[in-house]
């Protein structure tokens, strides 16, 4: 594997029922970039984040084959520790989703998965990741209140905080401004791009300026299968393939 | 809409608000016959009191051996009900998450023990009290009104249990916790307030059921003393007081009815109640 490479697809196929929903996908993700899935909606990016960590499991229709290698690890093969493996990747959905507790608890239960239980090291670091997500002026007054209170913009940064909690090596985003206001989503992204010197994340997006905006490296998917991928500058600036250059020109979505 | 569209509307809104109000009536005239003829006799002697010799033709005394008793048991099958059916009901929904057919078998044999008349339950019940030679007692009834209503407190905690989106709980796993952590920590807690109106839905069939306990709780005109004793029910008891040929306990019977009402409207109200509260942490999607 090569050293700049964090995510090795090979060979990624997946069946719901007789439908292919992947089709044979090979992708590399570099280390400490930004790696933007592109597509129209229904052609498998979601999927594909969530073979990323194993959430597929939770569906008994879905069949997964292939190899995905994180670090010389095979995710797929791996039988015991899903669980710590879900560690290594923060999520962060189409819609925030808190956890059924207060604002401090979402945070304090990210950290005692990890094995912090410390009351003084649990308070420092479930401050220092809401100031991470840009959440803690907002609601430093506020911890103890349920998470439900928040603004769905809060939730979704409280969202990222706890993913960033599990101290994660990757985080995998789904959209993850599709349902905010524009100052939120504009947020996200500008912390997606402080981010990527620690973490690699691995985005799924359907908003062409929003790939174009914070990209490094661009995965063009259509319909189950990765029709181009390469730097930001190759795929947008001059894309190959004849699908790309009519998804980018806007001629489908 | 053409002019048959309309008519056609107007038909179907007719019956249906037709039908609506003949239920609301039948309801209203239950209820109002119950509280009309039990407030007549109802007496402070009668709910503090237990039946004195010759109560069933006409004696003084009271029911508080039947409340007294109908409480225990039902409160006792409840616990063991909960105790028993919280783990089926987070099982199903968390640990059988890939077997969708188990859980469909599952869903569908209890549905069908749901529906099982309770006297069946009370015949069940005796003969595993025989098996084990119990005598007709506080417990054997405890055990045979949850088995009655085991099958309610499952399926109405797994209606709710199922309600918790699938983006929670990828949320959940995806920070790297365990199925038993999504189960306690996140399934119960998002379900909360429908756990609790679980528990008091089910507590609110054991108290009212008479066939179950026919066999197995026996009656008695005494205080509940101990698990191993015969204990009196109010539904048994509003049975035998009807039973009597003797109006003014006849009229009894009806005030022992009130009693009972009155137990199950102050535990739906108070099941409302919590669900209203309870609203604070669970994350409306």
């Amino acid at each position: 594997m090569d050293q700049n490479t964090k995510i090795e697809i090979r060979d990624l196929n997946v069946f719901a029922g007789k439908t292919q929903i992947l089709k044979n996908i090979n992708i590399d993700i570099p280390k400490n970039k930004i790696t933007v899935i592109l597509g129209p909606s229904g052609c498998g990016k979601t999927t594909l984040l969530k073979c990323l960590n194993r959430l597929t499991d939770l569906y008994p229709e879905l069949k997964v084959s292939g190899k995905i290698m994180i670090d010389d690890n095979n995710i797929l093969a791996a039988k015991e520790d899903i669980y710590k493996l879900r560690q290594q990747m923060g999520l962060l959905s189409q819609r925030p989703y808190p956890l059924p507790m207060t604002i401090y608890n979402n945070i304090s239960y990210a950290l005692k998965l990890r094995g912090i239980r410390n009351r003084r090291e649990t308070h420092k670091l479930v401050m220092h990741y809401l100031q991470q997500a840009n959440l803690w002026d907002e609601i430093r007054t506020r911890l103890r209140e349920p998470a439900s209170r928040l603004s769905i913009g809060q939730q979704q940064r409280l969202c990222l905080a706890r993913g960033l909690a599990v101290n994660p090596e990757i985080i995998l985003a789904d959209e993850p401004t599709s349902a905010l206001d524009p100052i939120s989503s504009q947020f996200i992204e500008e912390t997606f791009v402080k981010l990527k010197h620690d973490y690699t994340i691995v985005l799924v997006t359907h908003v062409l300026r929003q790939a174009k905006r914070i990209a490094d490296n661009v995965v063009f998917m259509y319909l189950g299968d990765v029709i181009e991928q390469g730097s930001v500058e190759e795929v947008f600036g001059n894309p190959k393939m004849e699908k790309t250059k009519l998804y980018l020109g806007g001629t489908f979505n | 809409m053409t002019r048959g569209q309309k008519i056609e509307e107007k038909i179907f809104k007719m019956l249906m608000a037709f039908a609506t109000f003949f239920i609301l009536a039948i309801l209203a005239i239950i209820i109002y016959s119950i509280f009309e003829k039990g407030i007549r006799s109802i007496s402070w002697e009668m709910l503090t009191q237990i039946p004195q010799g010759g109560y069933y033709y006409g004696k003084g005394g009271g029911i508080l051996n039947a409340i007294l008793g109908s409480l225990a048991l039902a409160s006792g099958a409840t616990m063991l009900a909960f105790v028993i059916g919280m783990p089926v009901a987070l099982y199903l929904n968390v640990f059988l998450i890939r077997h969708k057919k188990v859980i469909d078998i599952f869903r569908f044999l209890l549905d069908l023990v749901w529906g099982i008349p309770s006297i069946v339950y009370g015949a069940f019940g005796f003969s595993l009290m025989i098996f084990f030679g119990l005598q007709t007692s506080l417990l054997a009834g405890i055990l045979t009104v949850t088995l009655f209503i085991l099958p309610i407190m499952i399926r109405s905690m797994d209606e709710i249990l199922r309600t918790v989106p699938i983006g929670l709980q990828e949320a959940a796993y995806s920070l790297g916790s365990n199925k038993s952590e999504i189960a306690f920590k996140i399934f119960t807690r998002q379900s909360f307030s429908g756990i609790i109106t679980a528990v008091l839905l089910s507590f609110g069939r054991g108290i009212g059921d008479a066939a179950a306990v026919l066999f197995t709780a026996g009656y008695t005109d005494h205080l509940p003393n101990g698990l191993l004793e015969p204990v009196a029910t109010l539904p048994l008891s509003i049975f035998f007081q009807l039973s009597s040929p003797v109006p003014e306990v006849q009229n009894r019977a009806y005030a022992s009815a009130l009693v009972l009402t009155l137990i199950i409207l102050i535990v739906s109200l108070f099941s409302r109640g919590v669900g209203k509260r309870y609203h604070k942490t669970k994350i409306n999607f």
